[in-house]
């Protein structure tokens, strides 16, 4: 039984983790807007309500700020709140909430409280939706202290991770890259596991240039990946999955390996967490450079409306670009 | 030890037309048949405009769209009381305000169509772009009649949200703030039963939002708001009180969405057959109807006339937009700043080579 696997897209695996972990631990409660009887906008939490009850899985009033404050007085008293905000251009509302107080409370408390709450949103572009319900908002989070920041690239990956985020002990914010959200499948263990936060993926390995992506970028960082190959360079593909704390230590092991790095998000440029990775690659790297580290980003706009959002997208062409630029140095 | 009563509030619930088409007399607003025949036909032509782009979504032509169908005379008939000089703040099903304001089908089509060239607010309107998310428009609308109070100028603000957005603290803070600066406000909530699933009675224990206005320091009322009469009555009740510097007033308005929250939403997971059958017999349109017909103002030759007309004009608007719809990379660099940094010249530069060599790949 426990080694049986299923084809599950990344929804299925999501839900599959909530349900795991409500059934392991009594303390953990599934609250926000319309996640109880419609099970979620995007169905992540189909079927929770009924298994666990309205108690355990709350749909609550249209207010962000106080459902991640309320989540944060249960954290403190004994739950584990999964909070979802329907989507990461909402989340803003609960600004202060999470960035003033959830990362905060363990140091203000001197060790003595901590907040073990993870805060679900579906996350990034792709899916031609509305305005605010694209953005890319990772670095916002990743620049506060206290919080963790994990975005899975496929479902094997979210299954794991979010278990691991529900286990953690401080806060975690979990964007879930919409656009993956059906449109793959894979192959992922009915019974429950972790995926350490804070570890970086080696997805393909290479010997020419790494590239270092997450979320669905990982998938576009792929498939250049794929197009470069024909032309003899192998690109090595790291899939960076949690955004704070990072995981420099694999990517610096790679640039020693290849002297090259290409860095792709879906975020602005301009703080973007490509800024990060590229500065401690001066850091740490700075010997091994054969090229100028190379970013592939949004651009410093707003996120573009649906019939232009792929203007904006960074796709496998403009990946391929960067890794010419970056080889042809 | 004292024991003081301190505070004592009523709300009022006000229909005047109710659906059997009986009118109180006393509460009757003095309607010409003209103002009728206007409203009316906006708020069919509303309804073309929601059922035709519900049709254009379901083709693939319009991505996500939110119908209002049920709701329009609130928004029909309250922004109709509405001049020039005043200006409205909305949300994304506020397309019978829009309409209503003068708004052109076919910018309305590019607006639903995902164009940033949609977004372009005519020269001659003084609304402000439809708010997607909850709640963010009322401290805005708040401030925007402070300055009209400041700058002396004649002009009201109305603004328009879900019974879902009371939850948010944004509805709070900007009722406080009216309230306190008496500002000329008129705060319109449509009142739709649901918030996409959660039910009324999870947003609030209140038995009404109407009384919330009460703990701010002005006037709320409760209204059927599917009748147009009562629409038009306490509309311009409170209009007329916010232009006379009296403050603001929250109007809730009872109605219901017929269709969908969005066209990605399945109702049937969250509401039962019967209210929705219930509520279509108590259509604002309908009953708008059996009104001007009791007045001699409505036939069938009249609705077939008004109808024909209304389709018309949405199915050329629609034609107008498709045909000037035009994507291009600059139109995202365009309006970000008054004037355009360096970093986002470069980007766009950089993106304008990038889409010319895909095309040149693609030959
Ligand atoms: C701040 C924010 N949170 C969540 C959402 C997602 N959302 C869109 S509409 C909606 C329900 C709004 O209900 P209500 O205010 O009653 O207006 P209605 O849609 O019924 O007209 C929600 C939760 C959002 N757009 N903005």
């Amino acid at each position: 039984m426990r080694d049986e696997m299923a084809k599950m897209t990344m929804i299925d695996a999501i839900n599959s983790a909530l349900r795991q972990e409500m059934e392991r631990d009594p303390t953990v409660v599934v609250m926000g807007e319309d996640v109880g009887k419609n099970g979620g906008v995007f169905r992540a939490t189909v079927g929770l309500q009924d298994k666990f009850g309205e108690v355990r899985v709350m749909d609550t009033p249209l207010a962000e700020s106080g459902l991640v404050g309320a989540a944060i007085g249960m954290a403190l008293s004994g739950l584990r709140p999964v909070v979802e905000i329907q989507f990461s251009g909402f989340i803003y509302y609960a600004m202060d909430q999470i960035v003033s107080h959830a990362g905060r409370m363990r140091t203000r408390s001197r060790g003595r409280y901590s907040v073990p709450m993870v805060v679900r949103s579906p996350y990034g572009g792709g899916i031609r939706a509305l305005e605010h319900h694209s953005e890319s908002n990772e670095a916002m989070f990743a620049h506060s202290a206290g919080l963790k920041v994990v975005i899975p690239s496929g479902p094997y990956d979210a299954k794991g991770l979010l278990i691991s985020s529900i286990r953690d002990p401080d806060p975690v914010l979990f964007f879930e890259p919409m656009r993956l959200y059906r449109s793959v499948k894979e192959e992922v263990p009915e019974a429950a596991y972790e995926i350490p936060l804070g570890e970086a993926n080696i997805v393909r390995e290479g010997a020419d240039v790494t590239l270092i992506a997450w979320g669905s970028m990982l998938r576009q960082a792929l498939e250049a990946a794929d197009g470069v190959k024909e032309k003899g360079v192998n690109a090595e593909v790291i899939d960076l999955r949690t955004i704070s704390p990072f995981d420099f230590d694999t990517i610096s092991k790679s640039i020693e390996k290849t002297g090259r790095a290409v860095i792709v998000h879906e975020a602005p440029r301009t703080c973007g967490m490509g800024a990060e990775l590229a500065a401690r690659a001066m850091d740490h790297n700075f010997l091994n450079l054969k090229a100028p580290v190379v970013r592939v980003t949004g651009f410093d706009v707003p996120v573009p409306l649906a019939r232009e959002e792929d203007f904006y997208l960074p796709d496998a062409y403009r990946i391929t670009r960067a890794i010419n630029q970056v080889m042809s140095f | 030890m004292t024991r003081t009563r301190v505070f004592e509030g009523k709300t009022d619930y006000i229909q005047i037309l109710d659906e059997n088409g009986n009118v109180d007399k006393a509460l009757e607003p003095q309607l010409a048949n003209e103002d009728l025949d206007v409203m009316y036909r906006l708020m069919i032509t509303v309804r073309q405009f929601d059922r035709k782009a519900m049709n254009l979504q379901r083709q693939g032509r319009l991505f996500t769209y939110l119908p209002v169908e049920g709701q329009e005379a609130s928004q029909v008939v309250s922004a109709y009381l509405l001049g020039k000089q005043d200006r409205t703040f909305t949300m994304y099903r506020s397309h019978g305000v829009f309409i209503a304001r003068g708004f052109s089908l076919k910018q309305m089509f590019l607006m639903w169509m995902g164009t940033e060239q949609g977004g372009k607010i005519p020269d001659d309107l003084n609304d402000v772009p439809l708010e997607i998310t909850i709640g963010s428009q009322l401290p805005q609308a708040v401030g925007s009649a402070m300055a009209s109070k400041i700058l002396k100028k004649d002009s009201v603000t109305a603004v328009y949200f879900g019974d879902g957005a009371t939850s948010e603290g944004e509805f709070h803070e900007a009722l406080n703030m009216a309230g306190v600066n008496r500002a000329p406000v008129v705060f319109i909530c449509e009142n739709n039963l649901y918030a996409i699933s959660v039910p009324r009675r999870i947003q609030t224990a209140s038995k009404t939002i109407a009384q919330k206005a009460l703990a701010y320091g002005f006037e709320g009322v409760q209204i059927d708001g599917n009748d147009v009469l009562a629409v038009y009555a306490t509309m311009k009740e409170a209009v007329e009180k916010a232009r006379a510097g009296e403050g603001p007033t929250l109007i809730e308005c009872l109605t219901y969405r017929f269709g969908p929250h969005s066209t990605s939403d399945d109702p049937s997971k969250y509401r039962s057959k019967e209210e929705e059958e219930a509520w279509v017999k108590n259509d604002p349109v309908l009953r708008m109807q059996r009104y001007m017909q009791a007045r001699g103002i409505w036939n069938e030759a009249y609705e077939q006339q008004v109808l024909a007309e209304a389709k018309e004009m949405v199915d050329k608007a629609f034609e107008e937009a498709e045909a000037e719809v035009h994507v291009e990379p600059e139109d995202i660099f365009k309006y970000v700043y008054a004037e355009m940094p360096e970093n986002l010249k470069q980007e766009m530069e950089y993106l304008k080579k990038v889409e010319e060599e895909k095309k040149e790949l693609k030959k």
